[in-house]
Parts: structure tokens; sequence; C-alpha cells
């Protein structure tokens, strides 16, 4: 290790998914040098990105948790920040629906525990009242939580990391992190360039005095290099399927069964994305890798059966497409539920914050998990305020939503906005390129999908995945063979027919 | 500002320039033709290889010396059309509303013809259980890589599907170096035409795999291996069947779906049969006023029926266009379980008609018979009957009658 050369940081972040991004966003507000190292090409690839984008009301966590906190913090407080980073976000309820007596025991408990975390509002209501919330759903009886609601969890995790980025901090991609050393024999004069670590990855060297060990699914990797042996991540799958806007018609707030509290997770569960589209899963299913997102016929199969059962408007025309997410737990399947998340400084690696077990709810408590952080650094650090700190951020703007007479005045000052790329979701040429040049930067056509919806409705890309990919060589520079699909490695295409 | 024109053409593909052209001929004049593409000529554009225009002009012609004939007809017609030009939205009032680079336009028209053409189905539409690679293309999507965009995109193919666009793929990329291991379908009978198998597969050796489907995906980054196995009656895969290839590309040819979201806008419905619209003898949908053809209404097998069916849609077209109307059409076409669908779903029994139907099974030595009432008034024998193939009986106005309900059934062995 060539140390001269390495980048010096006050704060090092490791993992740029939700966690990670609203860490650098809050810490950005004090006077510090912080960058975060991430292993893929963007944000949000892993955990944060593939999941329900329900913003939980936090019923379903034990009272007294660090869960239970700060998903009533996160989710109350998410108006302010889904204003100040200008997202979309509905807040269109939820209900959790039953069948029989023991359901209904079993909700009854669930609302006194979500009254004890302080979730505002939940009741139990009757078939009746779920006709009137969800026409098409079958239950019952169900408990109503009003505080839920949907976000779309790239669009989130992508505007908080431009936000932290827009005020000063640095993203570094395809940046896995190999090995950390800790720094003895460092000058300790001045608090600010007393650097105590070496951060080794794939691409470079970083020197830093702080560690914010964010790393999802290896963020138990990742505290071994600091030396804190006692944490294992059980990867644990769930599946999905996504349904065509058509089928968004019949459900507009989340409809979950009864939770199975052994089993991990919330439910095979039926969701209206922020977008209009309706998802049914996640199944539970504990897996040997770490970053296996393969779909199964099982797992399919019982998706189809499970979300039939409280939503029987299931059809396959409906079907578009599957993915998959990988729960960060810390629990293996023999014990099963929910272990609480670790958020910790410990004495055996100073200036190191562990981040571990982040699963759901953490989309939801993002920005109070990221508040502790930083009161757990004031401990040890004084924290100055900047001065210039902006809190906002301007998404891209979407031609689709606006009025004719919006829309007419956008082309006319922007011909890109003439120009339709994605028919199915009606996207123009502008919002790509303002997606490929986002402060950020994009590499990766998935990069582009996620920013804008491009290559998400029906056709799946069949009429502007070979419009995109040429925008992306041109505005990029690239050759045929150096376009990426998603992850590093994954070229779409080996060069040219002929030259 | 709101133009006023007497029909808009939405799709300048070879149906729309057809139907623009002959228009043009039976006198309507104020035509226009809205084109998303940068150039006419619809899916025919990326179609280079041969064996078009047998039907309609007698000789064998690329997709783009296809669609040359008329986009220069139409040329010379002087008829206006606008490329890069993207419809948003269609009312039942006929108002439209499309973007160009320059500006967004607001048309009122008389008539609407609707030739979007189709859109293919996707893996995720069919749920291929696995990984999300890249190295995953539909036929079509391919073909627009390769033969528009000079892009090569694997070296070593499987193609899913024996519908026709995989099967000119195959012998594409098989010309282009690839090496293509195998082509799948999960059906016991190829969904592709006869000369396609011939000339795309065996002439070059490209095995074709009948009954067998693919049943894992595997790749994090680019595709690296699938699962296929063999499948059972009733498409169920078949364990211990497993074959596995080592490949880099899965082109997927399962099926092509009518385009119509723009009618759905307008309130146009649509037959659960053919995905596209339920239309009457003359092609108008249950939106008076709202015309379809091509493969917006239903998938043909040969472009040269596309434009056939859009010319001959023109002649009602100036009709309504004319008179504001054109008479109702109440008797329904009813099948059997044997026939897939016919197209038109309702006729008047006042005129001669055309009727195109598909068989949903390969038959041999069967007979397809019109029946109204007790009577069976035409009878066409086939020595064998494909699903591939488009199969067309003409009816004259003599033969029916306006007071019952036809059938069409097939009788065979």
């Amino acid at each position: 290790m060539d140390q001269k050369k390495s980048p010096e940081y006050d704060v090092i972040i490791i993992g740029a998914g939700v966690i990670g991004s609203a860490i650098a966003r809050e810490i950005s507000r004090y006077e510090l040098k912080i960058g975060v190292l991430e292993k893929e090409l963007d944000v949000c690839s892993e955990t944060s990105g593939r999941n329900s984008g329900v913003l939980h009301a936090g019923f379903n966590n034990e009272p007294g948790s660090l869960m239970a906190k700060y998903c009533v913090e996160g989710c109350l407080g998410f108006d302010k920040v889904a204003e100040e980073l200008d997202i979309p976000f509905s807040r269109t309820g939820k209900i959790v629906v039953g069948f029989d007596a023991e359901d209904k025991d079993k909700l009854i408990r669930l609302k006194e525990q979500g009254d004890q975390n302080g979730v505002p509002g939940l009741e139990i209501i009757g078939k009746e009242r779920i006709k009137e919330l969800a026409p098409y759903v079958d239950g019952e009886f169900a408990m109503y939580s009003p505080a839920t609601g949907v976000l779309n969890p790239f669009i989130y995790t992508i505007a908080l990391a431009e936000n932290a980025h827009h005020n000063g901090v640095d993203f570094f991609f395809n940046n896995e992190v190999i090995a950390i050393k800790h720094l003895e024999n460092t000058s300790k004069n001045e608090i600010n360039s007393e650097k105590s670590y070496e951060i080794k990855t794939t691409q470079g060297c970083y020197a830093t005095k702080w560690v914010i060990n964010c790393a999802g699914l290896n963020a138990d990797k990742i505290a071994r290099m600091l030396g804190i042996n006692d944490y294992t991540i059980y990867p644990c799958r769930g599946e999905y399927f996504i349904l065509d806007k058509k089928a968004g018609e019949f459900l507009k707030l989340p409809a979950y069964p009864v939770p199975n509290t052994k089993e991990g997770g919330l439910g095979i569960h039926l969701t209206p994305t922020i977008d209009g589209n309706i998802l049914i899963g996640p199944s539970t299913e504990y897996i040997e890798e770490r970053d296996n997102y393969s779909s199964t016929q099982e797992i399919m199969d019982l998706l189809i059966k499970d979300g039939g059962r409280i939503f029987p408007y299931l059809k396959r025309e409906f079907f578009i497409r599957n993915f998959a997410g990988i729960r960060p737990k810390l629990v293996n399947k023999d014990v099963g539920g929910y272990a609480d998340f670790v958020i910790e400084a410990r004495e055996e690696a100073p200036h190191t914050i562990l981040l571990i077990g982040m699963e759901s709810p953490g989309l939801t408590s993002a920005v109070p998990i990221a508040r502790r952080v930083i009161e757990m650094m004031s401990e040890k650090e004084y924290l100055i305020e900047k001065v210039n700190y902006d809190p906002y951020r301007k998404g891209i703007l979407c031609f689709n939503e606006q009025p004719l007479e919006k829309k007419r005045k956008l082309i006319q000052q922007n011909s890109n906005y003439g120009e339709i790329i994605c028919r199915c979701e009606t996207i123009t040429k502008a919002e790509i390129l303002e997606a490929i040049h986002n402060p950020l930067g994009v590499e990766t056509v998935i990069g582009i999908k996620n920013r804008t919806r491009a290559m998400m409705g029906r056709c799946q890309g069949g009429y502007c995945e070979t419009r995109i990919s040429e925008i992306l060589m041109q505005e990029k520079d690239k050759p045929e063979n150096e376009v990426i699909y998603a992850r590093q490695g994954g070229k779409m295409f080996v060069g040219k027919v002929r030259d | 500002m709101v133009i006023n024109k007497d029909v808009i053409i939405v799709g300048g593909g070879p149906a729309g320039l057809a139907t623009a052209a002959r228009l043009k001929e039976l006198g309507i004049h104020d035509i226009l033709i809205l084109e998303r593409e940068k150039l006419a000529g619809g899916i025919l554009r990326q179609c280079i290889h041969d064996g078009f225009g047998l039907t309609r002009f007698k000789e064998a012609l690329s997709g783009p010396e296809y669609a040359a004939r008329f986009i220069d007809q139409v040329n010379k017609m002087g008829i206006d059309y606008l490329t890069d030009t993207t419809v948003l939205e269609i009312d039942s009032t006929k108002h439209v509303i499309a973007v160009t680079k320059n500006e967004l336009l607001e048309y009122q028209a008389k008539a609407i013809i609707m030739t979007t053409g189709c859109r293919e189905r996707t893996r995720g539409a069919i749920s291929i259980p696995g990984t999300r690679p890249a190295g995953i293309y539909t036929a079509g999507v391919a073909q627009a890589y390769v033969n528009l965009k000079n892009i090569m995109i694997g070296k070593k193919v499987v193609i899913l599907g024996s519908g026709d666009i995989g099967l000119i793929m195959a012998r594409r990329m098989t010309l282009e170096g690839a090496q293509v291991l195998a082509v799948l379908e999960i059906l016991p009978y190829a969904s592709g035409l006869p000369r396609n198998i011939e000339q795309c597969l065996n002439d070059y050796d490209i095995p074709l795999l009948l009954s067998h489907t693919v049943t894992n995906i595997k790749g994090k980054e680019r595709l690296k291996r699938i699962t296929v196995n063999k499948v059972d009656e009733n498409l169920k895969p078949i364990p211990g069947t497993e074959i596995e290839y080592d490949c880099d590309t899965l082109i997927l040819s399962v099926g092509l779906i009518p385009e119509n979201e723009l009618s759905l806008l307008a309130g146009v419905e649509l037959d659960s049969r053919t995905r596209g619209p339920i239309v009457d003898e003359n092609y108008q949908t249950n939106i008076k006023g709202i015309f379809v053809a091509g493969n917006a209404l239903h998938v043909h097998d040969l472009v040269d029926f596309v434009s056939i069916e859009a010319e001959n849609l023109a002649e009602a077209a100036l009709t309504y266009i004319q008179k504001g109307s054109i008479p109702e059409c109440s008797v329904l076409v009813e099948t059997d379980e044997s026939v897939g669908y016919t197209v038109p779903q309702k006729i008047s029994c006042e005129k001669d008609i055309t009727l195109s139907m598909r068989v949903k099974k390969p038959l041999k030595n069967c007979a397809l018979q019109i029946i109204q009432g007790d009577d069976v008034i035409k009878t066409k024998k086939m020595r064998k009957a494909l699903p591939a193939e488009m199969i067309q009986i003409g009816l004259k106005k003599e033969e029916l009658r306006s007071s019952e309900n036809i059938k069409v059934v097939v009788r065979h062995d």
C-alpha cells in the first residue's frame, strides 16, 4: 500500500444503500470530508432497492426495540424528508387481513403492540370497511393503519445520495472493500488530520479517521476486517412478482396477511407501488449465497397461491417481471423472527460505528438511524455545522405527469421532451439525459431504468432498450463492448456486428 | 391549436401505409400518418431477410424493399406523414395528442385508423425462473440491435420459442459468426412457418427441441448457463430430463401481443383471444370511427395479409368519413374449441366477407365448416392445418342470412 497516495477522509461510509446514503446526507451537515465506498456500480443495488417499498408505521416491532423506535420516528417524519428531497411518496394506509378467530387474536395483539410503540390511528375493522378500503381484497376483518405509506426505494436512496453529494460527499462505486488496516502511529496534533484506518478496495486505498459500516449483506465481513468477530449475517431471500399497472387499479393500499412471527418476514403480501404497479411477495427463504437473486419455480407458485388468497383478482396476464431481494438477518432459520438493529461503537475498534442486521424496517428507519449515528460520533468528535448545508434536492421532472400546456411548453424549451423514448411509461429523452448526467453519474442501463422508470412497463424495454443503450453509448462515449446492464462484468454486447 | 383531419393513421408500417394509399385512391385527401420511428416502414425496417411480398407483389422482397414499395407510393401520391412523432393519447371523440421534437400537436379527426402493430411477449410475462443477468433479449430486440444498430449481442446463443422472428434470428446470428446451440419449443409442434424451420434451422443444422423449455437461468452479471427440461403433456417440466447449455445469450421468441394501449385509452374493447380489438366486417371497433388493421388487430403470419387487410379497411373508412356512420353489424361469428379465433368477430351478412382464423393445434385431414343454424354454408377441406398459418375463408353474401349467428367448427379424425 502506498500510503501517500491514499485520499484522506474524516469519515468513510462503507455501503451506499439507503442506510449509508442517509448517513452520508446527515453527516454532510457538518464540516467533515466524507467518502462513500460501494462495491456495486450504483446506489441501492441490493437490499435497499429490492423490497416492497413500504413506509412502515412500526406496529410489527417489539416495544422498546430500536426497530420500533426508529420505524415510528421515520414514518412520522417522512413528509418533511420527502418534501426536501422532492420524491414521490403516498400515505396510502395499510390493512392486515385475517380470516379466523386465531387471526383476530393476533390482530388485536398486533394493535396493542402498535399502540404501545406510538403508532397513530390503528383500528380493527370489519369486512365492510375492508371492502370500502380495498374492494378486491378478501378478509373477514383487518387491522387498519392509516400512517403506513408507499415510496420508490430507488428514488429515495438516489435522492439521499444525490443530496449528500451536493453537500460535498464523494461516492466511489465499483470499490469493494477487501482489507482495513488500523494505523497505530498517527499524528494527534490536529484532530481532523488524525487518520486511524486505511481501507483497501478493489480500486485503491482510502485513509480515514472514522469508519461507518453500513455494508448490509456484508456488514459482518467488514466488522471482521475491523477486528470484531461476533456477528454473522444470514441471507434470507424474498421473491416478488411485479404486476402491470392495469392490475394497479384494483388495489390502492398495501394488504398483508396476519404475520407468522416465527417466519422472519411479514408474510406474502400485496403492495401497490407509488408508480401504480402491484408487487406480490416477498417469500422468506434462508439461502447460502449473499448475492443469489434467482427466482425459483417453487416460490413463484407459492406467491401466486398465497397472493391469490387475499387478492383473488390475480391474473397471469398481469405479470410483467420477477425480482428478489435478500434480507441481511442476524438470526438464523432455527431461531427465526427478527433480531433488533445493531448500531454500536466498540472499544476494540475506536472511531467506528457498526450498523448490522439492517433489514426491514431499515428503509423507513434510515433517517432516524442516521441521526443516531451523528449522536454517537458527536460523543467523540466536535462537529461543526456547515453554514451552507442545503437539504433540498430536485428530482427529474416527469413529463408524463404534467398538464398539457406544461408539456407543450417543455417541448418548446427543450426539444428532447418531444422525443418519447419509453412508450409504456411515456419517458422522454430529456429525462433519460438527466438521469445519465445526474450528479452521481450513471454507468449502467439499469441505473437509467431506476431513475426514470424507462423499461419498467409492460413491454420491458422491447421498444426503448435499444434506444437507451444507444444514448448511453453516445453520452458516455462508450464502445459497444463497454455497455453494462447492471453489475460490473455484465456486458450487454460483445462489439460491432461488422466494423 | 387543434388541426382538423379527415383521417389520422397511427403507425406508418405496412398496414398504415397500405390503408393510406388506398384511401387516397378512393378520393380522401386529408390524411395524416403519424409514425414514432425516424423512418416509415415499421418492423419491416429490421427484417432484412427476404420472402416478403410473394402474395401481394408476386415476388420475393426483403422487408425494407417491401416497405419501400408502399413508402414510394405514399410519397408519389403526396400523402402527409410525420416521423419521429409519438401519439400520447386518443379518445372516443377522435381527439389526438402527439408530440414531435418541435411541438405538441393536437388533432381532431373524423376517423382514426390504428395500425400500431404488435409487441413481443417478455421473459417476465412467462416467468422463467433464475437470475436476471445481461444477455437475455427478445427476438425483435436482438434483431434491432444486429440489423439496425450494428451491435453484436453475443456469441453462444440458445433460442426459446420457435416463433418466426426467433427462427430468423437463429440464422442471422449463425451468419454473423455466433454459435446457435438450439431452438427450444415448449409445445409439441413449431409455432413458426414450415419454410422458416427449413431455411433457418435445418439448412444450418440447428437443432429444434420440441416439448422443451428453459427451467433455470444462471449468471449474476452476464448469462452463463441455462437449464432446459422436457415437458409433459400439461407443459410441466419433467424432473430428471435436465440439459445444461453454456451460453452467453438467450433469445426469446415466445409470442406477439397486438399493441393497443392507445386504443384502450379511447375505450376500445379487446377480444381476450386475439388480444386485439373486437371488430366488425368494416374493421371498426366498438368506438365508432376508430378502425384497426394489421398486427394491432391480430398477429399475422405474413406481411402481405397485413397490407391486404389494411387496404380492405379503406372502403368502410371512406363511407364513415363521408356519411358519419356505417351500418351496424349484429351477426356474431363464434368458434368451437379447435379454432383459436376469427376476425372479424361481427358481420352484417349484407356483403361478401373474408374470415381470418387460426386453429389451436396442428390438424391433419380436417375440414373447417361455417355453420348458420342447422345449415353448413361452407366447408374448407385441408390436408393439414397449422397454428402458425392463418386460414382465410371467403363467404358470399348470398350464402348468408342476417338472422342468426355464425359458427366456425372443425371436423377432424
